[in-house]
């Protein structure tokens, strides 16, 4: 077990940050931390990296818990923060050296080459971090979260304000990394949790909501199909939950209703049915299958 | 610790902070000490350094300050202090590390200044009729001045996200532990009564007897002892995100 967080805790003052989270992540996998902003991720984060005290409950890294063992628990960590700070008028590899010291990392230089390489930085190690432009100072970012080579990785939204090229190409570093190490890896966008994550916690008001295997969770509730439906006149929610076939209805403003259907049935002739049986105009009709966003939306309404 | 040293090192001087406080400091005291009639050496008839022992804490108590401000200020403010505190480091190492650095530049603004008292030494008559005691007190004198003057900087630096409020804050602490005691002393209050004691607490008091050539323990004592408050204060003002 890489990271094991027991029935953590962080009050501040009133508020919760992170209201008793339990997860654990293990050796070869990409964990997808979501939430939406200000839902505890970076501070969960923080309380693994040994940036805060947590109030209650318990983090562990590699059997080293981040408060009582910190220094062992810290020297398995590599972590980018959030917005990856970044000594601007160091040089690449100054910067590179500079942490690969603190770490006591044995071979620098070699090591030092070996992370340029890997993270694409090859032509501009010799520039000031501060001259990079925002997807080359992201990648100095995971140079350093990696250079000692730690078991661990946190990687809080390390593709945020990236171009299109650069996000794929860091999530294909993040994937490389995932097969050998852990990773844990926060953001808001959903489609990376897709591409990147075997794994997704989702976190809301700090509290746990879902916790399963990527495809568990696209199937859980792309398994549905959603049916927007408008008539011209009112009609009776139960009379529209006895059409065969619907799971459930869930009214969508005036005369506008959502319904729910399993995936292999499709729902819309009996609903044109219907409306033909009740003499009401249909005005809308719609379907779709549910997406991550839904599933998101959904779990952190 | 070594390594945070060495980058602050790196970072005085590829940032010419290194050498416009070095600079600063020899062109003023080399100003003060032989060319302004008023100050001068060679104006006085005496061969002394006491121009120098007497100017150079008002220029530490803007240099130093100068030096220090950035240390932590910057840290917090561009959010590098969150990865370096993440380190497998303690408090302790990152701020010995710092204070250490800065230690360093003032030594190697002083360290120049020893050609003056080589100077003065063959100026006196006959040569070497100088108090050389005195210069060596004085200049232990000075060290420990500078490095409370760091501790306090360094203090002020952790409390903020921003470089002027941390210089002004250091300056401002600075000026009140060199010399507003001594000025407190003289009020009715204190004066005839309690004048020595509040004397005492300031540093000018132990600043000069250190001066005179006298290594007394209790000065000494009073200058490790305000170090240590202020350094125990950065690490604490460090830890202040566990609170």
């Amino acid at each position: 077990m890489s990271v094991k967080v027991r029935h953590l805790v962080k009050q501040y003052g009133t508020q919760r940050a992170v209201d008793d989270l339990s997860f654990e992540a293990h050796k070869g996998e990409v964990l997808g931390f979501l939430g939406p902003n200000g839902a505890g991720k970076s501070t969960t984060m923080k309380i693994i990296t040994g940036y805060l005290p947590q109030t209650e409950g318990s983090a562990e890294v590699c059997g080293f818990d981040v408060t009582d063992q910190s220094m062992e628990a810290r020297a398995r960590v590599g972590y980018l923060p959030e917005l990856n700070p970044l000594y601007r008028d160091m040089y690449v590899r100054e910067y590179l050296e500079f942490t690969g010291r603190v770490h006591q990392v044995p071979n620098l230089n070699k090591r030092i080459d070996t992370m340029v390489e890997r993270t694409g930085l090859g032509s501009h190690r010799h520039k000031q971090v501060g001259a990079l432009s925002k997807g080359y100072r992201q990648r100095v970012g995971l140079a350093q979260a990696m250079l000692h080579d730690p078991e661990v990785l946190i990687l809080d939204e390390p593709t945020s304000g990236l171009d299109p090229n650069q996000i794929v190409e860091i999530r294909a570093l993040i994937q490389e990394l995932g097969q050998e190490k852990t990773v844990i890896l926060s953001t808001h966008i959903l489609r990376e949790v897709e591409a990147v994550c075997h794994r997704a916690i989702i976190i809301h008001k700090g509290k746990l909501v879902a916790d399963s295997p990527i495809g568990e969770l696209q199937q859980r509730f792309s398994a549905q199909h959603r049916v927007t439906v408008a008539f011209d006149r009112p009609v009776k929610p139960e009379a529209l939950r006895a059409i065969p076939g619907v799971a459930s209805v869930e009214a969508a403003g005036t005369q506008r209703w959502l319904l729910t259907a399993p995936l292999h049935t499709d729902v819309r002739p009996a609903v044109f049915a219907f409306a033909v049986a009740q003499q009401a105009v249909l005005l809308e009709l719609h379907q779709e299958a549910y997406s991550m966003e839904d599933v998101f939306q959904q779990l952190t309404k | 610790m070594l390594a945070i040293f060495r980058k602050e090192i790196n970072a005085f001087f590829s940032s010419l902070i290194g050498f416009i406080v070095i600079g600063a400091f020899l062109v003023l005291m080399g100003l003060l000490l032989w060319v302004f009639p008023d100050f001068s050496v060679l104006d006085g008839n005496y061969a002394t350094l006491d121009t120098l022992f007497a100017i150079a804490p008002m220029v530490f108590l803007f240099l130093i300050p100068a030096v220090t401000m950035r240390s932590f200020a910057e840290e917090n403010q561009s959010g590098t202090l969150e990865l370096l505190v993440t380190r497998p480091l303690s408090d302790w190492q990152i701020v010995a590390g710092k204070y250490l650095a800065a230690m360093t530049l003032v030594v190697f603004a002083l360290l120049p200044t020893a050609l003056y008292y080589f100077t003065v030494y063959r100026l006196g008559a006959p040569p070497g009729n100088l108090d050389s005691g005195g210069i060596m007190g004085s200049y232990i004198g000075l060290l420990f001045l500078a490095a409370a003057f760091a501790a306090i900087g360094l203090f002020a630096s952790s409390l903020t996200t921003n470089q002027i409020v941390a210089f002004l804050l250091a300056t401002l602490l600075c000026f009140t532990v060199y010399l507003v005691f001594d000025f407190l002393s003289q009020l009715p209050i204190f004066y005839g009564k309690s004048d020595d004691l509040v004397q005492a607490l300031g540093m000018q008091s132990h600043y000069d007897a250190l001066s005179r050539g006298v290594l007394d323990t209790r000065d000494v004592v009073y200058f490790l002892s305000v170090i240590a408050v202020f350094l125990a204060a950065t690490v604490l003002s460090l830890g202040r995100r566990k609170w």
